[in-house]
């Protein structure tokens, strides 16, 4: 396998807040190569968004601060490169789709003029070179008539159009790597399909790297090639896709997979994880995960589990994490 | 709200079924000869082209800029030319405004007074909100011990009092009985001016910055790589500039009015100086005898503060494409 465009490794990121230390991260690894498609996976506050803006470097430091890890693009840490270096990486390797457009565009400024301004300042283009390749992008990204919309505030656009642009906007550098934050957590059923459609079809084209963070299993399993499970700052499980649709090697995921609403269960009360998260302010000893877990033992009240390896590539922080496997 | 591109798409339809071309590029082609490129300012000032409130308020303000830059233009009358024969006169054909207590005519004096009083006006606004604006997205963008550093610092200004503080300036560098030229007391009353208003301009700049900063688009443009100075000043700035502008059209009104204070103290800009406010400051012990004195000033400094705050609300609404 060549090297990885991206290696996150061992990341440990906290909050200094006034009410104590939050640890949102706790020892994150994962990896994208170029052309692969990794879905981050996990609940409201289990540090997916965290990692993502610890990686582009956006993450408001302080109350934030990193404590440990790197982040290895093209091989160089991230980290221990300036704060000038970081923004050329910004935009032109790594680039950055948000869960709510109409917020992440700007609502005084045109959308074309909000794709044409990076191609200007970043590129050094010309007004009318910029515009044209502005259109292109809004073409690439299906966006009707083109040319006509150019012009159009994001207000005039739809929730789906919206993220269009966003996505034209965030592909306008090329970058290798693209992060999707929750894309299509804010539209409806039909226009999620789209976007992810759209996403699957340009991170094909171009060959990206693409980290696709969700809390949907439905959208990771047509999309992903590899997932990685987060739960209360850690990466739980790893696994190729449909190897943990097959057999989840975590009970987290068990859990998860087994809270899909079924068809075939039509009637029935949903299955839930009872229980809520633990508070990153006080994480409880032994496996974070041990309150909810319906297979948990006395082990994992007292010792957090280490990374097992399942083969593959696969992982998963389980003390039984073989024998969960097995049972799948 | 209408949807500008289905309806430029439409009449692009017509054109190209006319010409006999039913192509979907053409019908893209037309549809963008059509439309502009369009700019925050350039779609701002189509809007207000077609605003009454503003064509209005543009006209007063123009009339009263032409009779600040040429006030021979509409009189030719000398301001200064005293006759103690007509003191105290009634409006008549003659003198429209009557005349004061030193025989001067009251209009020719409220077309040459014009000029001061709006240069104390505008130029106390530029200035406060230049400074306050600078200083406050700063403040509100950093939001660190350089937040805390000038927040305090302004919090010094804000608490001395306006008349008090212009008392201590405008002494201080003028000595008693002394009589300053009118480019140097202009400057002074408008820099103390300036210096003692800038505080409010800042937090109402770096509160809107707080808010602002909390968007998206702020982690978006630094997601792609844009620089803190583009960040700060190409896109919070238009989304924070708003209540500011409407704070500075309020404020153009009350620097006027404060200029007047200042001349009524006798601190301010004084006599041979001509302004709106020294008129009214020389009309105060006649009101009942004369009151044209008092009533044709103070009627022109209301008309044109009512004119920069119609401007002020009009351009305030054209900046947020949201209203449209």
């Amino acid at each position: 396998m060549t090297q990885p465009l991206l290696e996150v490794e061992d990341l440990h990121v906290e909050f200094r807040t006034h009410d104590g230390v939050a640890k949102v991260l706790n020892g994150v690894s994962y990896h994208v190569s170029a052309g692969e498609t990794l879905a981050v996976l996990g609940e409201s506050g289990s540090g997916k968004s965290v990692t993502a803006q610890t990686i582009m470097g956006i993450l408001d430091m302080p109350p934030a601060f990193i404590t440990n890890g790197s982040i290895k693009f093209r091989g160089e840490d991230l980290l221990k490169k300036s704060a000038e270096e970081r923004r050329e990486v910004r935009g032109e390797g790594i680039a950055m789709i948000f869960q709510d457009a109409l917020s992440a565009l700007n609502p005084v400024f045109t959308v074309g003029f909000q794709i044409e301004e990076q191609l200007k300042v970043r590129r050094g283009m010309s007004k009318a070179d910029a515009r044209k390749r502005a259109v292109e992008l809004l073409d690439q990204v299906k966006i009707p008539n083109a040319k006509g919309r150019i012009s159009d505030y994001p207000h005039q656009f739809s929730g789906g159009m919206r993220q269009r642009a966003m996505i034209a906007m965030s592909l306008a550098l090329d970058p290798e790597l693209l992060i999707a934050d929750e894309p299509t957590t804010a539209l409806d059923v039909t226009v999620q399909a789209q976007i992810m459609d759209l996403l699957a079809e340009i991170q094909s084209e171009r060959d990206m790297g693409m980290i696709l963070i969700t809390h949907d299993l439905g959208v990771v399993a047509d999309v992903a090639d590899r997932i990685s499970v987060m739960y209360a700052g850690r990466i739980v499980e790893h696994a190729d896709v449909y190897e943990l649709f097959r057999a989840p090697g975590h009970p987290y995921t068990e859990s998860l997979l087994e809270s899909l609403p079924r068809l075939d269960l039509k009637g029935q009360e949903l299955k839930t994880i009872k229980g809520l998260p633990p508070s990153l302010t006080n994480i409880p000893p032994g496996c974070p995960f041990n309150p909810r877990c319906p297979r948990a033992f006395d082990r994992c009240v007292t010792e957090v589990p280490t990374v097992h390896n399942l083969g593959m590539g696969r992982t998963s922080r389980c003390h039984i994490a073989e024998e969960v496997v097995a049972r799948g | 709200m209408s949807d500008p591109g289905s309806v430029s798409g439409g009449t692009g339809l017509e054109a190209a079924a006319a010409a006999g071309v039913d192509q979907l590029s053409h019908v893209d082609d037309s549809s963008q000869k059509q439309r502009k490129p369009r700019s925050l300012w350039s779609d701002a000032w189509g809007e207000l082209r077609r605003k009454p409130t503003f064509i209005i308020s543009l006209v007063i303000i123009l009339i009263v800029v032409l009779m600040a830059i040429w006030p021979s233009l509409f009189t030719s009358v000398d301001p200064r030319h005293a006759n103690l024969d007509k003191s105290l006169q009634k409006p008549s054909a003659e003198a429209w405004f009557g005349y004061d207590l030193q025989g001067y005519d009251v209009y020719a004096r409220a077309m040459y007074g014009a000029r001061a009083s709006l240069l104390v006006g505008i130029f106390s606004t530029i200035l406060t909100v230049l400074i306050g604006s600078f200083v406050g997205i700063i403040a509100g963008y950093a939001k660190t011990w350089i937040d805390s550093l000038l927040s305090r610092f302004a919090d010094i200004f804000a608490g001395i009092p306006f008349v008090l503080g212009a008392i201590v300036i405008l002494t201080t560098l003028n000595a008693p009985n002394e009589n300053p030229g009118v480019v140097r007391i202009v400057t002074q009353v408008v820099l103390s001016i300036a210096v003692l208003s800038w505080p409010v301009v800042m937090r109402i700049m770096r509160s809107a910055t707080l808010v602002a900063k909390q968007q998206d688009y702020v982690k978006a443009a630094r997601g792609l790589g844009a620089s803190p100075m583009r960040i700060v000043f190409r896109h919070l700035l238009p989304n924070t500039i708003a209540p500011v502008l409407v704070y500075g059209t309020i404020a153009l009104g009350a620097f006027i009015g404060a200029e007047a204070t200042l001349a009524f103290l006798g601190i301010g800009l004084r006599p041979p100086v001509v302004s709106w406010g020294v008129m009214i400051s020389e009309s105060r012990d006649y009101f009942q005898s004369a009151p044209h004195m008092l009533l044709f000033p103070a009627g022109f400094v209301t008309v044109t503060v009512l004119a920069f705050v119609m401007l002020g609300d009009a351009v305030r609404d054209a900046l947020d494409p949201k209203s449209r």
